[in-house]
């Protein structure tokens, strides 16, 4: 990287251009990979924790069941044939429904859960609550001033609060959690929504037809909007990426046919093609690091004081990943930039024809 | 081809594609130059001294004929091979002075060192050594092309076509961007390095009023290269 290094800081504005790109769409990758997660969380944070293989949706007798917690209900029926299945070590049956809690005349929305201790999340302080008692999230009981013995009205059902928990959510709505039988009158519902499914195997029959079974991470899909919403961050990721790379990559196609004259003096002397090439990824790889580096320290720290506002989840997962991808995508787009040099006939370099 | 010598071409054929016919650039050509001997190449614009050249750096392979360098003939070569025999055995001066923008006048030498793979350290004080040599003072060595003369920089070209150590010195029109006083003691220094390099040193060029310091002097006229 004799050349490359010096030629770096010779054309130092066009480069800290091209690594000022770089970075900024680093730091917005990072900001969107960790918003995606942050929102992921909000939206699926309560169904992921669920102790379940699978979960079990239902639909009356004659309809086709789906993957959708809005649209699920399973009947007593359709329980006792999971529970009698062969393979199957547990079936919980669960309630959720979107509803209002109101705690010392502040009303916040909560999706509600009706189940029994065993799919309760961690407690904090309290014990699960009974028929009559309910369980609230950490964050929401800060952000309410709700504490255990405090009664609040979940839906129109008045409830005394037993428990505090970790914090889950549900559809961006923090989760609380009440008896199936309490759930039922506070989200006015006869049945409960699905089954969290413990072992292997399914029920015969008609149980077997009104019921679908999907593992825990398809079930998230039955979240209302949660597919739309992450598949069009994703999405934005992807496009992220291409943009950044066919970036990169113009920017060295122009600098490569900019410097044939050079490649030409150089191949002339006696550097070989692999040197030249070796060079200028090196070259690149400079470039990328430091600008993904750059973006990276800048993204994670913006996200870190933005999370106090929005669902952001900084990890090293949700900063590595973008910036891997980055650097790597970016070397592509700069490999076929550069594959130029191999091309440039020393022959140029001899005469006038400059 | 006499034993002595580093260069030789025998009866080279240089053709290029004009049209549906080809044009003759180097007709029959033979060249002998032995080490520490300094042979120019005078003739008119057109009439082949760069294509004489280009063949004879091995960037041009000719039609028919023989181009053997430092004793190995050049026609069976690789482009690998080639490339290494431009980087051990020839140096290049380039008729403008083709210098690396981004590098001062040490670093042209030591990229050609490090393409090399010597240690840029090591060729550090060679390179200053050459550059003195050629007339750069030390505060010349740290500019950049841009901030040297045209002539200084045909001397940066001169000391870094020599930074290899080679036995062969090609050099094309060293004087066609500088003044007749710059271009004579850019010849004179020319004559000077094939004497203490002992390179076989050819000198291309229209003027012939440079002329009085080369050895032998040959001209070359539609292709073709004969005595005075
Ligand atoms: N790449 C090429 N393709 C076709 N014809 C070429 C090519 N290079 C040179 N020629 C032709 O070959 C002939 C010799 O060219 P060459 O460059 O060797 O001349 P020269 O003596 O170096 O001229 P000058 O003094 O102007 O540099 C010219 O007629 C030229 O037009
Ligand atoms: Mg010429």
């Amino acid at each position: 990287m004799f050349v490359a290094l010096r030629d770096i800081r010779f054309a130092r504005g066009r480069f800290a251009l091209m690594g000022s790109v770089v970075a900024l769409i680093t730091t917005l990758v990072v900001f969107l990979y960790g918003l995606t997660d942050g929102l992921a969380r909000e939206a699926t944070s309560a169904v992921a924790g669920l102790p379940a293989d699978r979960i079990v949706f239902g639909a009356p007798k004659g309809a086709e069941p789906e993957v959708s917690f809005s649209g699920s209900s399973v009947d007593d029926g359709q329980l006792a044939a999971w529970r009698a299945a062969p393979g199957v070590t547990s079936a919980e049956p669960f309630g959720v429904a979107m509803t209002r809690l109101t705690a010392a005349g502040k009303a916040s929305s909560v999706s509600a859960f009706g189940a029994s201790g065993r799919l309760l999340p961690p407690l904090l302080s309290g014990s699960a609550p009974g028929d009559g008692g309910v369980a609230v999230g950490e964050r929401l009981a800060r952000e309410s001033g709700v504490r255990v013995g405090d009664r609040v009205t979940l839906g129109a059902e008045e409830l005394t609060v037993s428990a505090i928990t970790a914090d889950r959510s549900h559809g961006h709505a923090p989760s609380v959690w009440t008896t199936l039988a309490a759930w039922q009158r506070a989200a006015h519902q006869q049945q409960p929504t699905a089954l969290a499914v413990t072992g292997t195997g399914g029920p015969d029959g008609p149980a077997a037809e009104a019921t679908e079974a999907v593992g825990a991470d398809a079930a998230l899909e039955g979240i209302d909007g949660y597919a739309a919403e992450h598949g069009t961050l994703q999405l934005l990721q992807g496009f992220l990426f291409v943009v950044s790379a066919l970036v990169v990559g113009a920017f060295f196609t122009v600098w490569t046919v900019q410097r044939r004259p050079d490649v030409a003096v150089l191949k002339a002397v006696g550097a070989s093609s692999g040197y030249l090439v070796r060079d200028a990824l090196g070259q690149a790889a400079a470039v990328l690091l430091a600008g993904a580096a750059l973006g990276a320290a800048a993204g994670a720290g913006g996200g870190a004081l933005a999370a106090a506002a929005v669902p952001f989840e900084l990890s090293a997962a949700t900063v590595a990943v973008p910036v891997g991808a980055m650097v790597l995508l970016g070397l592509a787009g700069s490999a076929l930039a550069v594959r130029r040099i191999t091309s440039v006939d020393p022959l140029t370099a001899l005469g006038a024809s400059r | 081809m006499s034993t002595s010598s580093v260069l030789s071409l025998e009866a080279v054929k240089l053709t290029y594609p004009d049209g549906d016919r080809r044009l003759t650039a180097l007709d029959d050509v033979c060249l002998d130059v032995a080490p520490g001997e300094l042979v120019a190449v005078a003739g008119p614009s057109g009439s082949g001294k760069s294509s004489l050249l280009a063949v004879a750096a091995t960037l041009l392979r000719p039609d028919a004929g023989r181009v053997v360098l430092a004793g190995r003939d050049t026609a069976g070569m690789s482009g690998r091979e080639r490339t290494a025999l431009r980087r051990e055995r020839i140096g290049i001066v380039f008729q403008q002075a083709n210098l690396l923008p981004s590098l001062t006048a040490e670093e042209q030498l030591l990229a050609v060192a490090h393409l090399r793979g010597e240690s840029v350290r090591a060729a550090r004080s060679r390179a200053a050594e050459l550059l003195e040599s050629v007339g750069l003072d030390a505060a010349k060595r740290r500019r950049r092309p841009h901030q040297l003369s045209g002539g200084e920089r045909q001397r940066v070209n001169i000391a870094r076509a020599l930074s290899g150590g080679p036995s062969v010195l090609l050099v094309d029109e060293p004087t066609s961007a500088l003044d007749h006083e710059r271009g004579e003691r850019v010849v004179e220094l020319l004559a000077e390095v094939t004497r203490r390099h002992r390179t076989a040193t050819v000198l291309v060029t229209h003027d012939r009023a440079l002329l009085g310091v080369a050895d032998r002097v040959l001209s070359m006229a539609d292709g073709r290269l004969g005595e005075g």
